[in-house]
């Protein structure tokens, strides 16, 4: 996510912190790079052109040129411009003081707002809440089908009526949310060209019926710089109260996003991570500014790694890797662990570092499903004790597996040089191992 | 031939004929041989916000600078039809791959389409207009529901195929894409059918294990009719930014890309990332999607895509 941006931003400050001492030239040279980086990112033009503005205020002066370490303050302040663009802090659902809640999702045809939708009512069924799902798309083929389907999997019910106008469907589920003590009514629409009047003035009348709480407009991370005018014709109309941002589990940059939020000042909510309906995340201004910036959003990492990791399951580990007593067990526990938390290159690019890995290696998430085979094909005291797996057991697991020795034997070699890293490890050079460490998955 | 004459013909955009001789008279009767920097700015701001990318950008206008630099120009209209010239070439790019009628040759049969993108572009949308113009030019078309993914993507591609009145080969939602195009192209071959449009599950590019089940279909398709698929259309959304790019190269390693569609040109969102694509890969554009009828799937006309760029700009002075 934004690997891009991050590894321009970077290049750029590798060139300063290269120079000894800022000047005003190489400050200008470094903000065109930003800007061409941004402009790459699909940030609006004129967003560009006002952030380079802003940053260039702030850094040409004594506060940067007297700096100790000038490269460091640039970074700072491009952050900080960059978290004030994104605005400042997260946001959440408005709720309704008398439930039903109502939340209206709009947004172009193909941004996800079904998907979306979907997710959100997963999210909030398990936080608890009691949410209904309402397919007002009454003009996709299928689109009702699509909502029902998702519905039956995540256990949420969905409102639907055939051949019924989307304002009247939209009326009609409130009534129905009320009677079977739904709290809060999720209202999917069809998507729409903000041009297209007939189909604007269709979703401003479903909004001055049900009057929601909470109207969230859907954006597609890719999109370029027309999203600006999206954005701006939907707010218009309709006065949303945050932004979506779908499909940023991809390469793209999302800086479309980003302007959107510069230009209609409204939060961004959610971001959609990934196909699955557990793919969805709250926003945070800052860890993505970070990100941005090549910091890593670590912070998302901790959080994620503790809701998965059990706890005492990482002591037990923990105790094991002291004394060396680390099996293939242990190792493909670990592995599944490392599956819970999601996509690998979603774990990966949270890393601070992990971004600047070449684009080409992208980390194939087979190759762990692999090696899952693999040890899924030992025998209990191989897993134990790898040392007795000779050339014919090789092969045996090999056959096993749907590998070939080669595999195996690779797996083998990493394992060992994993115990022998964890023994150095148990020692106490910690750090110095985990630089050594090499592991190619 | 007179001064008049050459002018006249200048402005009609007929550069290719003119002669040195000429451009050298029009650049002393155009006089101007720089552009000021307000307006070079303004073209800029028009390709930027078009998409069309930085790098794309600052190449058109180095090329529209030398140009100036060698023929002069005499007013702003001259300029841009210097730089829509520029434009065209870019997509002329592949000059053999365009001229392919649209919807009416067929030169292998069955003929057998594959279409591909990320999620959410409007791949099921084209299918069923691209069934439809098929259908209308006398062709008996089968779809083979590839999506086996997304929640009601089956029943979404079937009311599209009931609308173009062709026939569609399904199995349920879970199910293998690749035996689904086997089966909708076995069928095709039993039925004695024309054209076979295979549609795929909408995946993001940088999905590996997903690319790899495209391959899988590809080469299925290849194995149950050699030379199949003989097209492999790529819909890309015509609001999409820069990531466009990534978008075709990577989809273009993996099933090798021999079309574009652009859809959703009916907003306001001008496309203007194909340029770059055209550029990097030559990989031409042919159908445009401008609306949500079934007749709304047209082939890419450049003269048109290139006025609509410029569309918003002042012509002033």
């Amino acid at each position: 996510m934004f690997d891009n941006l991050t590894q321009k931003l970077e290049s750029v400050f590798r060139k300063i912190r290269g120079e000894g001492k800022l000047t005003p030239q190489n400050i200008e040279d470094a903000l065109r790079e930003v800007r061409r980086a941004l402009l790459d990112a699909d940030v609006n033009y004129k967003v560009a052109k006002q952030f380079i503005a802003d940053v260039q205020a702030r850094a040409v002066g004594q506060e940067v040129i007297s700096s100790i370490t000038p490269g460091q303050l640039i970074i700072k302040i491009i952050y900080d411009e960059m978290v004030k663009l994104l605005g400042e802090s997260r946001a959440d659902i408005t709720q309704a003081p008398l439930p039903p809640t109502v939340v209206l999702v709009a947004g172009l045809q193909g941004s996800g707002k079904t998907t979306f939708c979907a997710k959100l009512a997963r999210y909030l069924h398990t936080k608890g809440r009691l949410p209904l799902l309402v397919a007002a798309d009454v003009h996709r083929p299928a689109a009702i089908n699509q909502l029902e389907m998702l519905g039956k999997q995540i256990d949420v019910p969905v409102f639907s009526q055939q051949d019924t106008e989307a304002v009247t469907i939209a009326r009609n589920s409130i009534e129905y949310a009320r009677k079977n003590i739904r709290d809060t009514v999720i209202i999917d629409t069809a998507g729409r060209l903000h041009i297209d009047e007939e189909m604007m003035r269709e979703i401003e009348a479903v909004r001055s019926t049900v009057n929601p709480h909470e109207t969230l407009f859907v954006v597609d991370a890719m999109t370029g710089q027309d999203a600006v005018n999206v954005a701006k014709v939907f707010y218009d109309r309709l006065r949303y109260d945050g932004i979506v941002m779908t499909k940023l589990d991809g390469d793209s940059r999302g800086g479309a996003a980003l302007s959107i939020r510069a230009v209609v000042g409204k939060p961004i909510k959610f971001i959609g991570v990934g196909e699955k309906l557990d793919a969805l995340e709250p926003f945070y201004p800052d860890r993505i500014a970070s990100r941005i910036l090549g910091m890593g959003d670590i912070v998302t990492l901790v959080e994620k790694a503790q809701e998965q990791f059990d706890q005492q399951k990482a002591q037990k580990l923990e105790e094991k890797l002291r004394r060396a007593e680390f099996t293939f067990d242990d190792f493909l526990e670990q592995l599944r662990e490392i599956k819970k938390m999601g996509p690998l290159s979603q774990v990966l690019s949270m890393i601070p570092g992990m971004n600047k890995l070449p684009a080409n290696a992208s980390v194939d998430e087979r190759n762990l499903t692999r090696i899952e085979a693999i040890i899924q094909s030992m025998t209990k005291d191989e897993r134990r004790r790898p040392s007795i797996i000779n050339g014919s057991r090789r092969r045996r697991i090999a056959m096993g597996s749907g590998t070939t020795v080669q595999d195996v034997n690779r797996l083998l070699k990493q394992f060992e040089d994993m115990q022998k890293m964890m023994k150095r490890l148990s020692k106490g050079s910690l750090r110095r191992s985990l630089r050594g460490m090499q592991f190619s998955l | 031939m007179g001064i008049f004459e050459s002018i006249a013909k200048f402005s009609l955009g007929l550069s290719k004929t003119r002669t040195a001789l000429i451009q050298r008279v029009q650049a002393i009767v155009a006089g101007k041989s720089k552009i000021d920097s307000e307006l070079l700015e303004e073209l800029e701001h028009v390709l930027l916000e078009a998409d069309v990318g930085v790098d794309m950008t600052t190449l058109l206008l180095e090329r529209l600078r030398e140009r100036v630099k060698r023929e002069g120009y005499e007013h702003v209209q001259s300029l841009l039809t210097y730089i829509k010239e520029e434009i065209a070439k870019i997509l002329e790019h592949d000059v053999l791959h365009m001229q392919e009628p649209a919807f009416s040759r067929i030169d292998q049969k069955p003929y057998v389409i594959m279409v591909v993108g990320v999620n959410g572009v409007g791949k099921t949308t084209t299918i069923g207009k691209l069934a439809y113009r098929y259908k209308q030019s006398g062709y008996k078309v089968v779809i083979g529901a590839g999506d086996t993914f997304r929640a009601a993507a089956n029943e979404q591609l079937e009311i599209w195929a009931r609308r173009a009145g062709v026939e569609i080969v399904q199995q349920k939602q879970g199910s293998d894409p690749a035996a689904v195009a086997y089966d909708a192209l076995s069928s095709a071959l039993a039925k004695d059918a024309s054209v076979v449009i295979i549609d795929t599950a909408g995946r993001l590019h940088t999905k590996a294990p997903l690319m790899e089940e495209l391959k899988k279909i590809k080469r299925v398709l290849g194995k149950r009719l050699p030379g199949a698929p003989h097209e492999v259309l790529l819909v890309l959304d015509a609001t999409t930014g820069q990531n466009g790019l990534h978008q075709v190269k990577y989809f273009h390693d993996a099933v090798n890309v021999t079309g574009i569609v652009l859809t959703k040109l009916d907003g306001t969102a001008k496309g203007g990332i194909v340029l770059a694509i055209t550029h990097q890969q030559s990989i031409p554009v042919k159908y445009v999607g401008i609306g949500e009828g079934i007749d709304d799937l047209q082939p890419f006309d450049r003269t048109i895509f290139i006025e609509a760029l410029f569309e918003g700009m002042r012509q002033s002075a």
